[in-house]
């Protein structure tokens, strides 16, 4: 048992590092450090570099990506440095969520035609999860896919879809059957995103952003050949899926980086003769994040040894889902709480950066940070339903 | 980066869970706990002779050099438990200050007794006006020839009743609340001018208060050197807090297991209680608790065998969520056993007892939290 970095450890976190500084582009870095909301084209430019240097998927088997896999201690440098230099989080719904299930229970047509275009971040996906009836109860899903011929005729909606407005393709979980047990009549079906009968809408956070969409299908014609797994065993995929997301999930790097910048920044709030940081109050605060995060890294890193010998993310991801997100919350909670009056002007995402925008210049971005980040103990499975995942598969109740 | 335990480690936690599981139950701790010594000499003899007392004494000094990690693992067993012999005070605390600055001599004439299991000790750091901080010292020492002479008073020494020795602190120089000015000194238990008042404590223990008048000690039962026993004071708790984490982290473990179990059987309006949501939840976040208390004490165990930098923080770190998690799992485990929960024949109670005290020894969170703070 032991912390130490090894000296190939050491080399490989230099070489992180050596390739931030060459090759992490100055107009998003510029962007990121204003916390200025990307573009699509910014994000994917950014993607595509990561993956050049075989730093973009790097939970996939070796045989889909061409490269060696990280070890454990690896990925935490790599996931270390990349936030420590603000890089743009990568969107998890191709590399993090559909491509494991594809090469887990997909064809080797399916992992062909699809596995290339995602690594390589030519073609952007997003998840048909939710429905405005089926929420936490995910299981009472009432999209339907009818099978005609060779192709599904979807019909129904789905909701909370984020960056839809950006996706090429879809995955799903539809109805093929309606059967007693509700979890056995779902299937996992991918959906292009240009078929005709496809109608996607803007759905407006409290923060002023669009990031979550309606997707309506209208008679939507699917190619049978779509189908991940069989018939029916969607809900399994799902559940494989929902444990590879919450895996993930934490951000303990960009926790780490944020709680640091807090600190800073508050270092230079006056507050009386002192400062901010120096308030007793607000100071414990600050100290028990930090514990809590200390401690949720290293039940991350584990969860991640235990992986690493063969396990795989199984319900102690739940933990991860549930403390990351509490911990992002808090934090997101204390830059508001730094800000006081200057957290109320409101600005939209366009106007984040621009020179119209009074108060600290870290200001804009502080409260719409706050109020979209709500959605983290609700998506992702609610933090409710994470509990019961734990009560069940680790207390046996 | 390596998060397993390597074979004698294995073995070590095997051992000591197969002792707990077969010669420790609930009943046997309860009889050693309440016999007049407050725990099992015999048992402590079993300790000696499986290596047990010698596992994290220097192979200098007849041990076997083993790692915070093999302490680690014996206490969290312990915790498991709820062990009364005074492995911590003895062998952790005081066995280990000596191991690192006693004299040749020391080393010998106590050191080897201790791991052969034929000498208990005892540290006496706390007075009344000090609550956690160790450099609050009135008792004081003052040179009088080849010797000191000691006058003061010190609470709640742990094991202080069966301590054949002890390490006394006292200031030989500078203010009550200054670092710099305090000597350690090993005095004897039975030495004249000591006066102590034994009791029970409510975790089941044994600890007592010290009347020191008058008491002579020649200067060779100075630990370490004249003035300087502030730093081997704060190193040895230091280590002695990784030791009663691992014995919490085992306590909760049980607690919380203990808590489900209670759940599924208890039955009410129809049902077990276990399928209620709202206890489901409590005890989802009880297990939280106890994992992220678990991946702190790894963290700050390994911190400590390292040397890292910041190894003070994080056994600060440590005890502060240990504190927090101790009492939040142990009035769970209470409350969800209902009724029973506050019986004294239930284990629950017990464990909750210990949490609490533990939560307190060596400094609670406030204390804590204050001290990660200024790190």
């Amino acid at each position: 048992m032991d912390l130490k970095f090894s000296e190939a450890d050491l080399t490989f976190r230099q070489e992180v590092v050596n390739f931030l500084e060459a090759e992490y582009p100055e107009d998003i870095k510029a962007k990121q450090d204003k916390r200025i909301p990307l573009e699509k084209d910014e994000i994917v430019r950014w993607q595509k570099i990561l993956n050049q240097k075989g730093w973009f998927a790097i939970n996939w088997p070796t045989e889909y990506t061409g490269q060696e896999n990280l070890s454990v201690t690896q990925k935490y440098i790599l996931q270390e440095e990349l936030a420590k230099a603000n890089t743009p989080t990568t969107i998890p719904f191709g590399m993090g969520m559909c491509a494991p299930v594809i090469y887990s229970f997909g064809t080797e047509e399916q992992k062909n035609k699809f596995l290339p275009s995602i690594l390589n971040s030519d073609v952007w996906w997003c998840q048909g999860y939710s429905e405005p009836g089926s929420g936490s109860d995910l299981a009472s899903l009432k999209t339907k896919a009818e099978l005609k011929g060779n192709n599904y005729i979807v019909n129904g909606t789905k909701t909370w879809t984020t960056l839809a407005q950006h996706a090429d393709w879809i995955f799903c979980l539809v109805r093929t059957e309606t059967t007693p047990i509700k979890q056995e009549g779902i299937s996992f079906l991918l959906i292009d995103m240009n078929t005709p009968g496809i109608e996607v809408k803007p759905i407006i956070t409290v923060d002023g952003s669009h990031e979550v969409n309606m997707v309506y299908f209208d008679n939507v014609e699917v190619p049978s050949e779509n189908l991940v797994g069989e018939e029916g065993q969607g809900w399994n995929i799902a559940k494989f899926l929902l444990a590879h997301e919450r895996s993930g999930i934490a951000g303990i790097a960009a926790l780490k980086r944020e709680l640091s910048r807090l600190k800073d920044l508050s270092s230079n709030v006056p507050m009386g003769e002192g400062t901010l940081l120096e308030d007793p109050q607000f100071r414990n605060k600050i100290e028990e994040t930090e514990i809590e995060l200390t401690a949720t890294e290293f039940t991350e890193l584990r969860t991640l040894a235990a992986m690493s010998q063969g396990g795989s993310p199984g319900a102690e991801s739940s933990i991860l889902k549930i403390k990351g997100t509490e911990l992002q919350q808090t934090i997101s909670e204390l830059f508001v709480e730094m800000l006081a009056y200057y957290a109320h002007p409101f600005y939209l995402e366009n106007e984040i950066g621009s020179n119209e925008t009074v108060g600290p210049d870290y200001a804009a971005p502080v409260m719409p940070h706050y109020l979209n980040y709500r959605k983290v103990s609700i998506y992702g499975g609610s933090n409710e339903i994470q509990r019961n995942v734990i009560s069940k598969a680790i207390l046996g109740l | 980066m390596d998060f397993t335990f390597n074979e004698e480690q294995t073995l070590i936690q095997d051992q000591v869970d197969q002792f707990i599981q077969k010669e420790y139950d609930w009943e046997t701790r309860q009889s050693l706990s309440n016999s007049d010594l407050g725990f099992g000499d015999d048992n402590w003899q079993k300790f000696a002779e499986l290596g047990w007392l010698g596992i994290s004494t220097s192979e200098e000094c007849g041990g076997f050099g083993g790692s915070a990690i093999e302490s680690m693992l014996i206490m969290e067993a312990f915790g498991k438990g709820l062990v009364v012999e005074p492995f911590l005070e003895t062998i952790i605390m005081c066995g280990g200050l000596i191991d690192e600055h006693g004299t040749d001599q020391q080393k010998s004439s106590i050191l080897e007794s201790a791991i052969e299991g034929k000498m208990h000790l005892a540290m006496a750091y706390a007075e009344p006006q000090s609550r956690f901080n160790l450099s609050d010292v009135v008792t004081e020492a003052k040179e009088d020839g080849d010797s000191f002479v000691l006058n003061g008073y010190k609470s709640v020494v742990m094991n202080g009743p069966s301590a054949n020795k002890l390490i006394v602190s006292a200031r030989t120089s500078g203010a009550q609340l200054d670092e710099n000015g305090i000597t350690l000194f090993l005095i004897d238990g039975d030495a004249e001018g000591l006066n102590k008042t034994n009791y029970k404590t409510v975790d089941g223990r044994r600890a007592s208060d010290l009347t020191i008048e008058n008491l002579k000690v020649t200067k060779d039962n100075i630990i370490g050197q004249i003035n300087d026993g502030f730093t081997l004071l704060d190193s040895s708790i230091d280590r002695a807090i990784l030791a009663i984490s691992a014995e919490a982290v085992g306590a909760m473990e049980v607690l919380y297991k203990t808590t489900v179990e209670y759940t599924k059987t208890r039955e009410q309006f129809g049902t077990s209680i276990g399928k209620f949501q709202v206890l489901q939840h409590r005890m989802v976040d009880m297990f939280m608790e106890y994992e992220q208390c678990k991946s702190l004490l790894y963290m700050a165990t390994m911190k400590q065998e390292e040397g890292s930098i910041d190894s003070k923080k994080a056994i600060s770190g440590l005890k502060y969520q240990v504190g927090k998690a101790g009492k939040f799992i142990g009035q769970q485990a209470v409350q969800l056993h209902g009724g029973m929960g506050v019986t004294d024949e239930l284990n629950v109670g017990h464990y909750f007892k210990r949490l609490t005290t533990i939560g307190t020894i060596f400094g609670n969170t406030d204390y804590h939290l204050k001290k990660y703070s200024s790190l």
